[in-house]
């Protein structure tokens, strides 16, 4: 039963579709997450410090441009590995 | 010229754009197999840099003008924004590379909202690789050159304070992101940002063309419509992204140039 299931998932047959676009979904989940702190938490120091504005933004471009790569990379890929 | 138009047209089925538009065969037939309208913008972009900085700063007078304010506000706001925040007091030293390169991207970036010409050069992966390349053994050299060929890597996979335990899974991580990671998503990040955009503008601008143009229906003019009006829309956002995009590989590439001249943070 268990193998069988197992045969069933593994077989591509079963698994079709455009598995590139469900595969960057699921990439987007976690920086979106991670972009969506990152502004958050940079908005909310802006409107403690609006004297460092300067150096939050920096930083702030930096932690997103980092984060944003991983969801970059999920879209990336499929068009590399059909 | 008209490649995204051609992707929508022929069948009798509406067809989404894929990535054969971003496949430039060469210019005519029988030109060298390099010479495609990718290098042909490069070459474009290079010289419309060196015009202007070339018109800018040519004969700078101390009251500016015309072209000179364009040319210094562009120079102060990267010495302001990425070349001292990041690299510090000598970071003024690294302003010929960091300019340079910040226009060059930006120029090769615009180019794919412009008429005509249409087409990020950096959606071809081979243009951010070098880019990313340059930025890459810059920094190795660098790093080796100011701390030592062991201090580099002591530096990169030991920071002191940690519990020892901790480094055994701190280690393989920092040394892979540093060495792997840093320059492969420093051009994949340029590259998947323009690739993306154009492929969305492509989108968008077919739908409007197919709906409104090739095969107008009452149903479809609506769709059409939505096209068209996002095809505007994406095409201001794509501006600030490809502004942005430019604007952060400089600021990477200088916060890799000063880690390697300031190992301590």
């Amino acid at each position: 039963m268990l193998a069988e299931a197992v045969t069933v998932l593994a077989d591509e047959k079963f698994v079709s579709g455009s598995l590139g676009s469900v595969a960057y979904g699921l990439a987007a989940i976690g920086p979106g997450i991670g972009v969506g702190i990152i502004f958050g938490q940079g908005v909310q120091a802006i409107a403690r410090q609006p004297e460092m504005y300067n150096t939050i933004r920096q930083n702030m471009l930096l932690g997103f441009a980092l984060t944003e790569a991983l969801a970059l990379i999920g879209f990336v890929v499929p068009f590399v590995h059909p | 010229m008209s490649a995204h138009l051609l992707a929508s047209g022929g069948g009798a089925e509406f067809e989404a754009p894929g990535i054969d538009i971003f496949d430039w065969p060469p210019l005519w037939s029988g030109a060298p197999f390099w010479l495609t309208k990718a290098t042909l913008i490069v070459a474009l972009s290079a010289i419309i840099v060196i015009a202007f900085s070339w018109a800018a700063f040519r004969n700078p007078k101390l009251v500016p003008r015309g072209v000179q304010n364009v040319g210094e506000v562009t120079y102060l706001f990267v010495r302001d924004q990425v070349a001292r925040p990041t690299i510090g007091k000598e970071g003024d030293a690294w302003m010929p590379f960091l300019f340079s390169t910040f226009l060059f991207i930006l120029v090769m970036n615009w180019m794919g909202v412009i008429p005509v010409l249409q087409f990020p050069v950096n959606s071809h992966i081979a243009f951010p690789i070098v880019l990313a390349l340059v930025v890459y053994v810059a920094m190795i050299f660098l790093s080796i050159k100011h701390q030592g060929f062991v201090g580099y890597f002591k530096n990169m996979m030991f920071p002191p304070g940690l519990p020892k335990p901790l480094y055994l899974i701190l280690s393989p991580i920092e040394l892979l992101s540093n060495i792997i990671l840093r320059p492969f998503t420093h051009a994949v990040r340029l590259f998947a940002n323009m690739f993306a955009g154009h492929l969305l503008i492509a989108f968008f601008a077919s739908v409007a063309y197919w709906f409104l143009a090739e095969k107008l229906t009452v149903l479809g003019a609506g769709v059409g419509l939505v096209g068209f009006l996002m095809t505007i829309v994406m095409t201001a956002f794509e501006i600030f992204v490809q502004a942005l995009q430019a604007f952060i590989f400089t600021l990477l590439a200088a916060s890799y140039i000063g880690g390697a001249l300031h190992p301590d943070h």
